[in-house]
């Protein structure tokens, strides 16, 4: 089995603010519940935009100063608005199931297989 | 043929089958593809003394099993996170890897493997260079410096670009496995469009001063009939190996003595290889029989090559025909260059003033040389020899190699001299 982390990427002027997101989250609510029953779906959220965020940098190597800015680490047209961690038997499966996910027709899904760091 | 291009041809002939088994009893392409490359070398050491072996398949499948088990061992002894074994496998050690591989693969089970092979080389998820690459070095045996130059990068570019890939099939686990029904037609036409591209590349090659590569065009051929072996039930895969062949008929009289480029109505047709087009002809008849009635893109190309092949010159050629064909092709594929070779065609039937109306209709071909020498072309056999050599004078500019540009060169000094 293969975990991968599908990141959601929506046009930034589309993400949260529009109106037609509240409507649409049931069909996300609905793909995490057939893909938790399937043992698919191993965990994931929406996030909140990105005008919430922030970006912390530790200057000057491990133990320096912590420094902050007020937003996201790059701005850009398109907004990470969400992830869904999959596990799948391979590529193929792992796509079948995110092509099921709102986020692949609102914007676009980015499959990046995760390389465990645990021992 | 001497005895070491006898050994090539054996060791590309059996390097893919070895390998298409292997990657699946052992998990893992880039090992499998490493441990092939070394019993190649120590094939190519040991043959020329014994010679080459009775079965050697069944040779080069036990020695780059060994090797490929001495890789395994070797990685297994090293932290258990840098390794990526076994991952199409079901983590068998070294050993039972071993065993499972002792029963000799039967020939339906070798069919299977070699499209596993194909398929993953050509996964949608890679990118179409990355396909290329991995085609021709995994399903064609080229060597990483042929490759490099078949398509105009350094070598070290290429080898990155083939590990890069390798690490990606690993990394993301895309399956060794055969598409679904579901899936079929549209990661075949992936595989169909990775042969194309390589022979496209041969046909009209992007740099270089020849006017084709004869030897990337051969592994474009050897591609389409390791196909057609396959998947003889597919109608697309054997009109792509019709269109090929009838093509690659051609080739040797696309160039004069000194290897400037001949166009078609030029061409000196006894040069042409009639065995090609009689083998050619012979798969576009199969492909028709399979397909029902429905013709796909490469059928109706290779249609379009045998009316070609089959006119005994430029002039006898069935225009009427080919304008039907292009317009079939155009139909289902809305490409500016299928229109444009279908308004070429209907100068040759209806004349130049109804070439040039239909080559106007076209957009989007405006930096194509093409479009600007098939403008000339009309203009010139209408009498206006001054706006076809302004045409023409673009097109030269924008010719993307210099076998065209000297072609377009010479009609420029053809119709400057009709200018008086």
């Amino acid at each position: 089995m293969a975990l991968y982390v599908a990141l959601c990427y929506y046009d930034r002027d589309q993400y949260w603010d529009s109106p037609t997101e509240t409507e649409l989250s049931p069909e996300y609510v609905e793909f995490a519940r057939r893909a938790t029953e399937a043992g698919v779906m191993r965990g994931g959220e929406a996030l909140h935009p990105v005008t919430m965020s922030t970006t912390i940098t530790v200057s000057g190597g491990k133990g320096g100063d912590v420094l902050l800015v007020d937003g996201p680490y790059a701005e850009a047209k398109e907004v990470l608005g969400g992830y869904f961690l999959l596990e799948a038997a391979d590529l193929d499966e792992a796509i079948a199931w995110a092509a099921q996910n709102p986020a692949a027709w609102r914007g676009k899904i980015e499959l990046r297989p995760i390389a465990p760091i645990h021992p | 043929m001497d005895a070491t291009g006898t050994l090539v041809e054996v060791l590309k002939g059996e390097g893919p089958r070895v390998l298409a088994t292997l990657a699946r009893t052992i998990g893992d392409l880039a090992v499998a593809e490493d441990a092939l490359s070394e019993a190649t070398v120590t094939a190519l050491e040991a043959w020329p003394k014994t010679g080459i072996p009775d079965n050697p398949r069944a040779w080069l499948a036990v020695v780059a099993r060994r090797k490929a088990l001495d890789l395994l061992r070797r990685e297994s002894a090293r932290s258990a996170k840098e390794t990526a074994a076994f991952r199409w496998g079901t983590g068998a050690a070294p050993d039972q890897i071993e065993e499972a591989i002792e029963a000799i693969e039967p020939e339906n089970s070798l069919r299977d493997d070699m499209l596993r092979l194909i398929f993953t080389c050509c996964h949608p998820a890679l990118g179409r260079e990355a396909q290329v690459a991995l085609s021709l070095r995994t399903l064609a045996r080229l060597e990483v410096p042929a490759i490099a130059r078949a398509f105009l990068v350094p070598e070290a570019t290429m080898a990155k670009r083939l590990v890069r890939a390798r690490s990606k099939i690993a990394a993301a686990s895309i399956p060794y496995a055969i598409p679904s029904d579901a899936e079929l037609p549209g990661r075949l036409a992936a595989v169909l469009a990775v042969v194309y591209l390589v022979a496209t590349e041969a046909h009209a090659p992007t740099g270089g001063d020849t006017v084709a590569r004869v030897d990337l065009e051969a592994e474009a051929i050897r591609l389409a009939r390791l196909l057609a072996g396959l998947m003889p039930g597919e109608p697309e895969v054997l009109s792509l190996l019709a269109l090929l062949l009838l093509t690659s008929a051609r080739t040797a009289a696309r160039a004069d003595a000194d290897g400037n480029p001949v166009t078609l109505a030029g061409q000196d047709r006894t040069r042409w290889n009639r065995a090609a087009i009689a083998e050619g002809s012979a798969w576009l008849s199969q492909a028709v029989t399979r397909s029902g009635g429905v013709a796909g893109p490469y059928q109706i190309q290779a249609h379009l090559a045998a009316a070609h092949s089959t006119a005994a010159s430029w002039q006898e050629t069935d225009w009427d025909r080919i304008v039907g064909l292009y317009d079939l092709l155009g139909s289902i594929t809305a490409n500016p260059v299928v229109a444009l070779n279908r308004a070429v065609a209907v100068t040759e039937r209806d004349g130049p003033e109804e070439g040039l109306a239909a080559l106007k209709t076209i957009a989007g071909l405006e930096h194509s040389h093409l479009w600007h020498a098939a403008l000339a072309d009309n203009l010139r056999r209408l009498g206006h020899p001054s706006e076809a050599a302004r045409e023409l004078h673009t097109a030269v500019t924008l010719a993307p190699s210099e076998v065209e540009q000297r072609l377009l060169q010479g009609r420029l000094r053809t119709v400057r001299s009709e200018l008086g």
